[in-house]
């Protein structure tokens, strides 16, 4: 049975590595998750030493000392303790939690007490329900959903620290392979880094229960290499696009209550509740990663949020299918 | 104190003989008012029992709901409100109304038994004590009844059972849901907290003649313990739902961040009760381990000093460790390095624990009945649970591993394989007291064997999500994230344990009505409530019974060969 349970946790842990999700802490992909995932192979390693050790013990006492077949009924020699052995099992955890603490200690303070260099980017993260605000006070730039940070490298480090804070209730930022995760609380600043060294998508969610539709507050962190980077801070920093070609759908869009929550910068939509869809059409999902950002998704999502996200704070607008198209054309717009 | 000297009493002796069986004669309707108005600590305590399986039920269509919904990426079984009610519900329910009710009522029934006493301390509170727990579950589902019906799930709690502020203001919770969960909890958390007072009353003023503190049952130093941990965790929890309340009907501004208040303050109430809560439950449980691991190994327990000192060690720290739920919140490094220290600290006692159950199986001979197979059980899945705690104790690792499935299937390992395999083996092991009837062997063992691998299946597999990046408390997960399979392996093996407590539901009726006769001391035990009748007749003694050891009827059965004279002798 003991060895069933070995095989068990070793397939399993197997079977976590081998998964190739994004989301996987097994597979780190920056310095803060890096030192984790190195301290935790370290804690599995002595908490499976000990499982093995005290699991082997039980499983042989339990097999070897049971009442045989051909038992004569007798009690067995009474023992009733031994204040020795109570000393010897008492030092060894004492010695196992004092290599543990030590450790762990140790990598608190490397990661929760890191400096900020200078070449760091600053970015300000608001939750909300059910998605995540951005802001990049250096750069004057606000966006929703899909952060976008620099790669860092040894050579030229520029790690991005986090400024966690909510408008609402509790949520948690967690992007696995980055991180580990960290609460925004209301009236309250919290703090997170992060340093991915290869450029890609790296997905997570929001990991405390913020209310209905916390499944679907999703979260997707760009690290873009240098000249990427650079190119979506330009775009980023222009105002909304203004095409006359979709004046109708614009015009509908500041006419409905669509810009009491929604800003677009460069028109009079200002509204701060909603993300700001300056650059909408830019962005790779709708409804905080909820669904993908294409003309049919959004058409669906104008014309009721629930279908795509129950629960969504954003209300439907009743809008007859015509002005829905024409709304989506405009934001399409918005590059 | 000079406890080897003192003779093994006649009086013991004749106990059995010459106390009768309860037999009560009169209408159901007689009888039914006879439940209701007792003040019988042994009817208290089987009603805490029933009480807790009729909502361990409950409690688990709720799992198996949530498990049928997590099948599929997308899923839409239920809404996402509903689930959020469901497993706010599944949660409040199997701790508050399952879990709690289960210790107390093993307490009831056990402590003045295995003291050698007529009842508790204080009857009538114990008795208000019970209809206060049930009058606040019945408080907390008539919740569900009412508004749009249960696909809306009417006005259920949908915040969670940690119930983070400022989720629970009114501005985020409409309605009178969490309301419903803040009374509930109100009055529920006065009856714990009276029979609390009853249980520590009743240990240290109720023993009968010769049993001094180092001859209680060990059970008895346990839920002395879990009672003080009882007094001191749910007071600020009960003070808590107080404010809530206060903030959301008398414009309070303890928990509304809105106004200025802080979410951080809830937390720390929350887990004040929240943390030694854990210790509340599955203290009983060593109890109940530390009665059936001796009794089926044939040998007295070994080294109850460092037993007893272990158990008043764990309550003491446990109360010092509740911030290691709070890892993420953005605790200073100092606070998160403390709280770490802390948390590692409980393992020393909790290991010295399993050692001493170790031992107490060495050189014995051990009998495989039911109770013993839960046992076993217990000590394996325990020492897991206890093992993933230490992983989670593990600050940095804790920030990746907080609220994902890890922790989910981290307690549940604690809850499930650690303490309701443990009140198992307690129900085989004082089931034939409590009914004069034997529980099914049979069915005991299906019932063990379908539960034990139905719970691996789904708690051992349950880990991986977490460590794949699955956060608890989703209503459901997208497709490509990898998370699939491994939440289809949790659902079966979920069924499979529900198949496995229907065969125990069926076998608690079927052996209460037609098991075989027990006697009074079926197991060949050692503890007073087997020097009575099965079942025992109200105030539980004819005679009162003198000991002069720790294992009376050890004493009793083996005039040459008498249980270990105390150490201070």
């Amino acid at each position: 049975m003991l060895s069933a349970a070995v095989v068990l946790a070793a397939a399993c842990t197997q079977y976590a590595f081998a998964q190739n999700t994004n989301t996987s802490i097994f597979s780190p992909a920056s310095t803060p998750s890096h030192s984790i995932f190195s301290l935790s192979m370290f804690v599995l390693a002595i908490t499976g030493g000990i499982f093995v050790v005290v699991g082997g013990l039980i499983f042989y006492a339990a097999v070897r000392f049971r009442q045989r077949p051909d038992d004569d009924g007798s009690e067995p020699p009474q023992i009733f303790g031994s204040n020795q052995i109570e000393l010897s099992w008492t030092i060894i955890p004492v010695l196992i939690v004092v290599v543990l603490f030590l450790a762990t200690a140790r990598m608190i303070f490397a990661i929760q007490d890191a400096p900020q260099p200078a070449a760091a980017l600053e970015v300000t993260a608001i939750g909300h329900q059910f998605w995540w605000e951005f802001r990049y006070p250096a750069l004057h730039i606000t966006t929703a959903n899909e952060l976008h940070i620099p790669v860092s490298s040894v050579d030229a480090p520029r790690p991005t620290f986090l400024k966690l804070t909510s408008a609402d209730v509790i949520h948690s930022f967690w992007v696995p392979r980055l991180a580990g995760k960290v609460d925004l609380l209301p009236n309250r600043i919290n703090e997170l880094w992060m340093d991915p060294q290869t450029a890609g998508l790296y997905e997570g969610q929001c990991a405390q229960f913020c209310g209905v539709e916390h499944a679907k507050m999703l979260l997707r962190v760009y690290a873009d290499t240098p000249d990427q980077f650079a190119a979506w801070v330009k775009r980023e920093q222009q105002q909304g696009m203004q095409d006359p070609a979709v004046a109708a759908g614009r015009h509908e869009f500041e006419s409905q209550a669509c810009m009491n929550c929604h800003a677009v910068a460069g028109t009079s939509a200002h509204g701060q509740f909603g993300p700001d869809l300056t650059h909408l059409a830019s962005r790779k999902t709708i409804a905080s990663g909820a669904a993908e950002n294409t003309t049919e998704n959004l058409e669906r999502w104008i014309a009721d949020p629930d279908l795509i996200k129950e629960g969504s704070l954003m209300p439907s607008m009743h809008l007859t299918p015509e002005k829905v198209r024409e709304i989506t054309a405009y934001l399409n717009t918005l590059q | 104190m000079a406890g080897g000297s003192i003779p093994v009493p006649g009086g013991l002796g004749g106990a059995a003989e010459v106390t009768r069986p309860e037999a009560f004669e009169g209408t159901w309707l007689e009888k039914l008012h006879s439940w209701v108005v007792t003040v019988d600590h042994k009817k208290l305590g089987v009603m805490y029992v029933l009480f807790a399986l009729l909502f361990l039920l409950v409690g688990g269509i709720e799992a198996m709901i949530i498990r049928i919904q997590l099948l599929f990426p997308d899923n839409h079984f239920v809404s996402a409100e509903t689930f959020n009610r469901l497993f706010t519900m599944h949660g409040t329910t199997m701790i508050f109304f399952v879990a709690m009710p289960l210790v107390f009522g093993f307490g009831n029934y056990l402590m003045p038994l295995m003291l050698g006493v007529r009842d508790m301390a204080f009857p009538r509170l114990n008795a208000f004590s019970f209809w206060m727990s049930a009058f606040g579950a019945l408080l907390l589902y008539y919740s569900f009844i009412g508004g749009v019906g249960l696909q809306g799930a009417g006005n259920a709690p949908d915040v969670g059972w940690w119930a983070y502020s400022p989720l629970t203001a009114r501005a985020f919770s409409r309605g009178h849901s969490t309301d419903y969960w803040a009374l509930a909890l109100i009055v529920s958390g006065f009856g714990s907290i009276g029979t609390a007072i009853n249980f520590i009353a009743t240990a240290f003023c109720m023993r009968c003649k010769g049993m001094t503190l180092f001859r209680m049952p060990l059970l008895v130093w346990l839920y002395i313990v879990t009672a003080g941990l009882v007094i001191l965790a749910v007071s600020p929890l009960t003070a808590a739902q107080v404010m809530l309340t206060i903030d959301r009907y008398l414009g309070g501004h303890f928990f509304d961040t809105q106004a200025g208040g802080s979410a951080l303050v809830w937390a720390h109430f929350f887990w004040i009760f929240g943390h030694p809560e854990v210790y509340v439950l599955v203290l009983p449980a060593f109890a109940i381990m530390n009665e059936v691991i001796p009794v089926f190994s044939r040998k007295a327990i070994f080294g109850y000093p460092a037993m007893v000192a272990a158990s008043v060690g764990i309550g003491f720290v446990s109360l010092g460790v509740w911030a290691h739920h709070m890892f993420t919140i953005g605790m200073t490094s100092i606070g998160n390095a403390f709280f770490v220290l802390s948390t590692m600290l409980v393992g020393i006692p909790t290991g010295i624990k399993i050692f001493n159950w170790i031992a107490t199986m060495w050189g014995g001979k051990i009998r495989y009945r039911t109770p013993m197979l839960f046992a076993v059980g217990f000590l394996v899945q325990f020492l897991i649970a206890g093992l993933t705690g230490i992983i989670l104790s593990v600050a940095p690792f804790n920030w990746q591993l907080h609220n994902s499935y890890f922790v989910i299937a981290h307690f549940h390992y604690v809850i499930v394989g650690g303490i309701l395999f443990a009140i198992f083996s307690g129900i085989y092991y004082w089931f034939p007291k409590v009914t004069g009837r034997m529980l099914d062997e049979r069915l005991g063992k299906w019932h063990f064997w379908l539960f034990l691998i139905g719970f691996h299946v789904c708690f051992d597999v349950m880990h991986i999500p977490g460590i794949l990046g699955m956060p608890r408390s989703i209503y459901t997960y997208e497709a490509d994230r990898g998370w699939t399979t491994l939440n289809q392996i949790v659902s079966v093996g979920a069924f499979i344990q529900a198949i496995a407590i229907a065969i125990f539901v069926y076998s608690l009726v079927h052996s209460a009505l037609k098991g075989r006769v027990a006697g009074p001391d079926p197991w060949d035990a050692w503890t007073l409530e087997w020097a009575t009748a099965s079942p025992p007749p109200p105030y539980n003694f004819a005679t009162e019974p003198v000991v002069a050891s720790r294992r009376p009827l050890w004493d009793l059965k083996h005039p040459n060969d008498p249980d270990e004279p105390l150490e201070e002798g």
